[in-house]
């Protein structure tokens, strides 16, 4: 049977419209946050992203003003802490995967792994709250407060709200990511190039780390990419366990300090203020840095993949 | 194949349809509210008793008081919730608007210092001073003095304060304000505030008055500020503030509502539709009233066809159910820990609702 060119044209009509629907949502969301957050960046202008004070209510001393460098750099702190955590261990898990296990264990644990994806973010949040923080707190703060204190990022007495327990979780929540897109990158790796490593006398350490990880460089790069945009979006988890501290007091000099992140001041603070206040413009602009940040990631990303991998977007190898 | 395929989908369209027929053919009426989370628990008590006796659904959206108040604003729900009376900017805002406070918010110090039983003294000025991390240690002589049979620790105090606006930090910076000129002038009064943490100090975050607790609970040497009934339900062990009569005062239903009736009877409430804003239940001065005490607010339009989508039926349902919470809701406080309201303030509330209009029309209360 035929397919006549009138349904050619259209669906060919509705596939442009979709796919340019995403490009809209883009652009939209951009204009809302840019025009939500003018009134605070007029008023402030560069103190915004430069400066540490966060002051919502106006007193004879204090003006109101608002400044984000604490929330942004407690973002960074702790994608940076999930990243550091969560992409050896995701690494392991998808090498062992590939390359060590079992035939027979591959499908369960890989399921398993996958499980860890499947749970809402909330429930990690719930569970870092009344069972994890207190492990962390024991069993890692408190020995690296002790033995480490002196040493800057463990100054402090922990109490198991902070950087370090949000980069944790945050870990925890990027290594289902990372690590499956790593096994397939892995498992991607054609077998000639390990027979002919093996034939020149490598060892099973060395064709993996020489030959097989720097073959799948750039998409073991793109699965860390996908970690830290999750790592830098995600609100609930990190809002129950990083301490909600505000202004000065959230700038991250310690990993046992509670903090703040972009996401997290907005989930607190954002239902609560009046729409037209300047307190309502200040978290839109906080929105509005939160998706520079992840704009400028991706950028990021794509020039590393283009230039230093020098691979054309989109392919595998 | 095909008579399976036919049964499915007759079974489907019965289903559907039933749902429906129940849900649109069956005489309930609907009315929304938005708001505070603060008085939800009672709320929401209080609606499912209404809606056993009258078939009236309510549906109340705990969003908090800046999300009701807004909604209140645009006018897409029939009353909203705050724990903070309208500002100015905001009673501009919703012209016409009337306060009919509903029941009673009092904000309790929690703390978690090992060895030290429940009703530690202390002053607001105290209080003031630990929040502003100029007392950093339990064994501090400020709050020593205050309570020369105790043994204080050594310990640094951690304090722990609401992260999400709120009107419980409305209501607690309001006594902090009142008792000392110093937190008046640096951090003040409001729903959100910029927590001072000097050097030396340690303050955590958490939203909502139930992760507070928890925080309270779960760390050692921590103090914070929950209202009434987290601290009662849960057993906290609470402070005994002093109240300006010089007495030592525990929160319990009996003070608290002590202090809303005197302070009620002595500066006097105003009418439902001026401004709630300096109405103060703070310091009240019976001897035996709890200071740390507020109301909490429904907001309604005096004159309801302002509001979307109302009709006479249901301007009259909502007259119905306020005043019915006011009175015969007021019942299912004391269980839940909320206390009722005293006679005087429903008095004011009685006025309130009935000058209520729609259309300009007056509508009956029963």
């Amino acid at each position: 049977m035929k397919i006549s060119s009138l349904e050619d044209d259209l669906f060919k009509i509705l596939a442009a419209v979709i796919a340019a629907s995403a490009a809209v949502i883009l652009i939209v969301t951009g204009y809302t946050l840019f025009n939500g957050a003018l009134p605070v960046l007029q008023r402030f202008g560069t103190y915004f992203f430069t400066g540490t004070q966060w002051n919502p209510n106006a007193t004879p001393l204090y003006p109101e003003i608002y400044g984000a460098l604490p929330y942004l750099l407690g973002t960074l702190v702790t994608a940076a802490i999930a990243l550091l955590i969560g992409v050896p261990i995701s690494l392991g898990i998808a090498i062992f995967l590939v390359e060590m296990s079992p035939r027979g264990l591959r499908v369960p644990v890989s399921y398993l792994i996958e499980l860890l994806a499947a749970v809402p973010s909330v429930i990690y949040g719930l569970w870092g709250l009344f069972v994890f923080r207190f492990w962390i707190s024991d069993y890692v703060e408190t020995p690296l407060h002790t033995y480490l204190g002196w040493f800057p990022a463990f100054r402090g007495t922990p109490f198991g709200l902070d950087f370090l327990t949000a980069g944790i979780i945050l870990a925890i929540m990027i290594i289902p990511t990372v690590s499956s897109i790593s096994r397939e990158v892995i498992r991607a790796v054609p077998n000639s190039i390990r027979e002919g490593a093996y034939s020149i006398g490598a060892t099973k350490w060395e064709v993996i780390r020489n030959w097989v990880l720097s073959y799948g460089r750039s998409g073991i790069f793109g699965a860390v990419i996908l970690g830290l945009g999750r790592a830098v979006g995600e609100t609930m988890a990190v809002t129950m366990l990083i301490g909600n501290a505000s202004g000065s007091a959230a700038m991250p000099t310690s990993l046992f300090k509670p903090g703040q992140t972009m996401s997290s001041l907005i989930a607190n603070g954002f239902l609560e203020s009046s729409p037209g206040t300047l307190l309502y413009s200040a978290y839109i602009s906080v929105g509005l840095l939160l998706l520079l940040l992840s704009l400028l990631i991706n950028v990021i990303a794509q020039v590393m993949v283009t230039r230093i991998f020098k691979v054309k977007g989109g392919a595998v190898e | 194949m095909n008579r399976k395929i036919a049964i499915a989908i007759i079974a489907i369209v019965i289903v559907v349809v039933g749902v429906f027929a129940y849900l649109y053919l069956s005489p309930t009426m609907t009315l929304v509210g938005s708001g505070a989370t603060f008085p939800y628990p009672l709320l929401s008590v209080m609606i499912s008793h209404y809606a056993q006796e009258t078939n009236v659904h309510v549906t109340y959206d705990s969003v908090g008081s800046g999300g009701g108040i807004a909604a209140l604003e645009s006018k897409i729900v029939d009353f909203a919730a705050s724990d903070a009376p309208l500002g100015a900017t905001d009673m501009a805002k919703a012209p016409g608007s009337l306060h009919i406070p509903e029941t009673i918010g009092a904000v309790t110090i929690a703390y978690n210092v090992p060895g030290i039983p429940t009703g530690l003294n202390l002053t607001g000025k105290a209080i003031a001073d630990i929040f502003a991390g100029n007392v950093t240690m339990w064994n501090d002589a400020e709050i020593q003095n205050l309570n020369p049979n105790t043994t204080l620790p050594a310990k640094n105090i951690v304090t722990v304060h609401r992260s999400d606006g709120s009107g419980t930090t409305f209501i607690f910076t309001g006594y902090l304000s009142a008792s000392s000129p110093a937190w008046n002038n640096s951090v003040g009064q409001g729903k959100s505030v910029n927590w001072p943490s000097p050097p030396g100090s340690t303050s955590l975050g958490a939203i909502g008055n139930n992760l507070v607790a928890q925080d309270v609970n779960n760390t050692q040497y921590t103090i914070g500020y929950v209202e009434l009934a987290y601290a009662l339900q849960n057993g906290f062990t609470v402070a005994a503030i002093q109240n300006p009569s010089g007495n030592w005062i525990m929160p319990s239903l009996s003070t608290i509502q002590l202090a809303v009736q005197s302070a009620a009877a002595s500066t006097g409430l105003p009418a439902g539709n001026a401004s709630w804003a300096n109405v103060n239940l703070l310091n009240a001065h019976d001897p035996q009233a709890y200071p740390i005490v507020s109301f909490t607010y429904l907001l309604v339009y005096q004159e309801l066809n302002v509001t979307s989508g109302m009709t006479h039926d249901r301007a009259e349902a909502l007259v119905k159910f306020l005043w019915w919470v006011v009175h015969d809701g007021q019942q299912y406080s004391p269980g839940l820990e909320y206390v009722k309201l005293p006679a005087n303030v429903v008095q004011t509330d009685e006025a309130t609702i009935q000058s209520i209009t729609f259309n300009r029309q007056h509508l009956p209360t029963s």
